[in-house]
């Protein structure tokens, strides 16, 4: 080969080139647009859509924002202020923001309550959801957080979420008592100590001990009503869900008749029939004098609604389980209930978490229907007073997308951090 | 193992009902049994105590009597002297449209948005990324409201489309966007035109059984037929000569501006609108996802095998990725529609008149009778509900996996 090449190429190189940069088109942001965005003529066919569209969205919304008026009592003033040119009365949300939040019935007063239930739920609900970062000892205060913030949101006396708690304690400490017999007389055990416990002291009367000022539940709106609906609903469907989760999977002809039925009832029909249920219905069936007042009817009708989807979604967690976790469970010889708490329900709930998360996300959106049964949550009181109010008849764009803001933090917070958490429990060693 | 056994032979104690593990079960689903009807029980006497009460009784003796109100949007003949049971007919026909075409244009979205999240532009995917995450986590309602302030605050009235300099003007001469709803054109039939039809009917089965006598020849002969050509042609020539050979015998009816509204075409309500697009696009963005997840879910192994066989792209896509990637995309699908069907039930929040509308609303409140109404709300959704999850049930079963 050397030979041929000594007497064809006149001048061979004996040293080795500096290493040049690629050509301006093939690195950096020339490159990656080129590659990205132009490699074939649809895709940059696409691109100038996709740009164009980009381009009529911010020159339509910038505008809007950019110049928003923050400070004028009414629409016609905002008007005036703007003076034909293009600008969002945001005024309206500076100076009706306790309404958004709070409803228009609640004490202004009061609000600092409310404010600081709302501050201590993050408080509460840290160690739960960062379980590494925070010590264990703050889980006492998310047990406690319930009754704490019934106190501050409804006021009334100390004692009433006092004696609630007592009977979960009185009752978890008949069940410890119980439970080294066997789980099922502990569990009832424990929840019949806790009935009668209420029982007794429901017929107390706490009036004027240690009381702060009451606010009824009708006076509660705004994103609060949103919030408490949410929370409240969803803590209580994730163990009612999986109740029945266990039981559709159970071996028991009925108790897997009566799950299926209530299931599949629950999921066939809308929200919206269920909350008509508790408008108007359900009232009949409680006993006649007694007075449940709508948001406790509703939170009744959401949280039966999201049991029967959270029930679902762990029926898939424990059916995705491989048999062998069962059968291993069965060989060391424990029984159902401890197989299930020890064995099985970890793992389910662990697979089940995306689904749970996403179910308590459009549960939470779901909060919104509650307008329709006229009480005034978020939209409500968009819908109702503020935009019937003669100041801010005509502000849509800005109430409503300041809703849609609020719900999309809100949601897309959850969402992430259910990603985060699915990143954090994936123990498997790939 | 005999020893591990329950003992034989062993009298009968009051405590195995509970801890042995032959009768528990009995004693629980006992137990459950009793919980349950004594729940029934408690409710219904309390119901029946509350109707003495009240002075009420149960009876759908009103579903016969004339309804009293009107309905803005009928799909079978209505007027306020029909009974009660017509007027939740009408409103279960408004929610099965507003549902169908909900579902429709859902799919189309979600379908579009899901493949032009997945494409190499960069750009595309990001902003179909920011459209999927903005309208999943907005609720529907927000949706609905906002879609329907755009029909009603921002249209503008018939009004404003008189004139010589009019304020407004109609898109493409035929269809006029108005605070009323949007009104558009409709097709007239004269006699020959339903032939027309049929023969354009005609034509998609045959299409069909061309493409089936194409796939049987490239079976069994090997020989590949064209098909994407042929079905056009097959589809639309006829139709389009016969439409022309009898003289155009389908004319569309297109609105005109007459005293101080539209009249002619067809009038979809602001409220239908609103609904439709804020379901299809809320929907939409859930699809959009699944259909991701769907392609996603075919593994790279069976895109680089097709390719090794000597597939086209096409092919490959056709052949290969979707008929997997649908087996995981149709359950949740099915799911959505059935999403759709129920938060049609939203319809309320802007006055469509759909099922919740009549039955759930004013039918309610005229008569008073919210257990029956409300009773015979939830069955009728129920109904729909285990139809389509039946459906889903049948395709779930025909594209299984055959499992050896």
């Amino acid at each position: 080969m050397s030979d041929v090449h000594a007497q064809s190429v006149g001048w061979v190189r004996d040293t080795l080139i500096d290493q040049q940069p690629p050509p301006v088109t093939e690195a950096g942001a020339v490159k990656w647009v080129r590659s990205n965005l132009f490699s074939t003529i649809p895709n940059a066919i696409l691109t100038l859509a996709a740009l164009w569209v980009l381009w009529r969205l911010l020159s339509g919304v910038a505008p809007w924002i950019l110049n928003g008026i923050w400070d004028a009592p009414s629409l016609s003033a905002c008007r005036e202020i703007l003076d034909g040119a293009t600008g969002g009365c945001f005024a309206v949300l500076a100076e009706r923001w306790n309404q958004l939040l709070f409803g228009f019935q609640y004490p202004s007063e009061l609000y600092w309550r409310p404010m600081s239930a709302f501050l201590l739920l993050f408080v509460a609900i840290a160690p739960v959801l960062f379980y590494k970062t925070f010590p264990r000892q703050m889980l006492i205060f998310t047990a406690i957080y319930p009754f704490l913030a019934y106190w501050l949101i409804w006021g009334g006396s100390l004692l009433t979420p006092v004696c609630a708690g007592l009977g979960f304690v009185i009752g978890y400490l008949v069940y410890a008592r119980l439970v080294t017999q066997s789980f099922a007389m502990g569990f009832f055990g424990g929840i019949a100590a806790a009935l009668v416990f209420w029982w007794i002291t429901g017929a107390l009367n706490f009036t004027g001990i240690l009381m702060m000022e009451r606010v009824e539940s009708r006076n509660l709106g705004g994103f609060m009503l949103n919030l408490i609906l949410g929370t409240v609903c969803v803590s209580l469907s994730i163990p009612f869900g999986i109740a029945l989760a266990l039981g559709r999977q159970s071996d028991m002809p009925i108790i897997k008749w009566i799950c299926v039925v209530f299931i599949e009832f629950i999921r066939g029909v809308p929200l919206i029939t269920l909350l008509f249920v508790a408008n108007v219905v359900l009232a009949y069936f409680l006993p006649p004098g007694s007075n449940f007042d709508l948001i406790l009817r509703v939170i009744i009708m959401i949280t039966m609604f999201a049991s029967a989807y959270i029930a679902e979604v762990i029926r898939g967690g424990l059916a995705a389980l491989p048999k062998g976790q069962y059968e291993a469970a069965d060989s060391l010889g424990l029984d159902y209930a401890q197989a299930m708490r020890l064995i099985i329900l970890p793992q389910a709930l662990k697979i089940s978490i995306p689904g749970i998360v996403n179910v308590a996300v459009g549960l939470f959106k779901d909060t919104t229907l509650v307008s329709v049964i006229s009480m005034f949550d978020l939209v409500g009181m968009i819908r109702g007073p503020i935009l019937a109010s003669t100041e801010w008849n005509g502000v849509y764009w800005e109430l409503l997308g300041f809703a849609a803001l609020l719900f999309f933090v809100t949601c897309y917070g959850i969402s992430q951090y259910s990603q985060w958490l699915e990143r954090q429990l994936n123990t498997d060693r790939r | 193992m005999t020893t591990l056994s329950d003992p034989q032979g062993e009298s009968f104690r009051l405590s195995m009902l509970l801890n042995d593990t032959r009768y528990r079960s009995y004693t629980f689903q006992f137990i459950a049994l009793v919980c349950v009807a004594a729940l029934f029980a408690y409710l219904g006497s309390n119901l029946m105590a509350n109707l003495r009460a009240a002075g009420l009784s149960i009876s759908y003796d009103f579903l016969g009597d004339p309804s009293g109100y009107d309905i803005n949007q009928t799909m079978i003949a209505y007027t306020s002297q029909s009974s009660h049971l017509r007027a939740s007919i009408v409103g279960l026909l408004n929610t099965l449209l507003v549902s169908i075409l909900a579902c429709i244009t859902a799919t189309i979205i979600g379908v579009v948005a899901g493949v032009l999240r997945l494409s190499n532009n960069w750009l595309v995917s990001k902003l179909m990324a920011g459209y999927v995450e903005m309208f999943r986590n907005v609720p529907v309602l927000i949706w609905i409201i906002i879609i329907f302030t755009i029909m009603t605050a921002v249209a503008p009235s018939p009004s404003a489309f008189r004139g010589d300099d009019p304020d407004a003007s109609m898109v493409f001469g035929m269809i006029a966007f108005t605070n009323r709803g949007v009104y558009v054109p409709a097709p007239v039939f004269e006699p020959l035109g339903w032939v027309v039809l049929g023969v354009f009917l005609a034509s998609i089965v045959a299409s069909i059984l061309y493409r089936r006598h194409a796939r049987k020849k490239l079976f069994d002969e090997g020989v590949l037929l064209p098909t994407t050509w042929p079905t056009l042609a097959i589809v639309f020539v006829p139709a389009i000569l016969v439409f022309f050979v009898l003289g155009r015998p389908i004319t569309l009816d297109i609105p005109e501006l007459g005293g101080f509204n539209f009249s002619g075409g067809v009038t979809l309500l602001g409220s239908l609108i609103a609904l439709w697009f804020a379901l299809a696009i809320y929907t939409g963005a859930f699809i959009a996802e699944n259909v991701r997840a769907g392609i996603l879910s075919v593994s790279r192994g069976q895109t680089e095998a097709a390719a090794a066989l000597g597939l086209r792209p096409r092919r490959i896509m056709n052949l290969v990725v979707l008929p997997q990637a649908l087996r995981v995309i149709v359950p949740p699908l099915i799911s959505h529609y059935l999403n759709i069907t129920k938060n049609s039930s939203l319809a309320i929040a802007v006055g469509y008149m759909d099922l919740t509308g009549t039955l759930g609303g004013i039918t309610l409140n005229q008569t008073g009778r919210a257990i029956e109404t409300i009773l015979l709300l939830m069955l009728f959704y129920l109904a729909i509900s285990l139809t389509i999850s039946g459906l889903m049930n049948v395709y779930n079963n025909a594209v299984r996996l055959k499992e050896r």
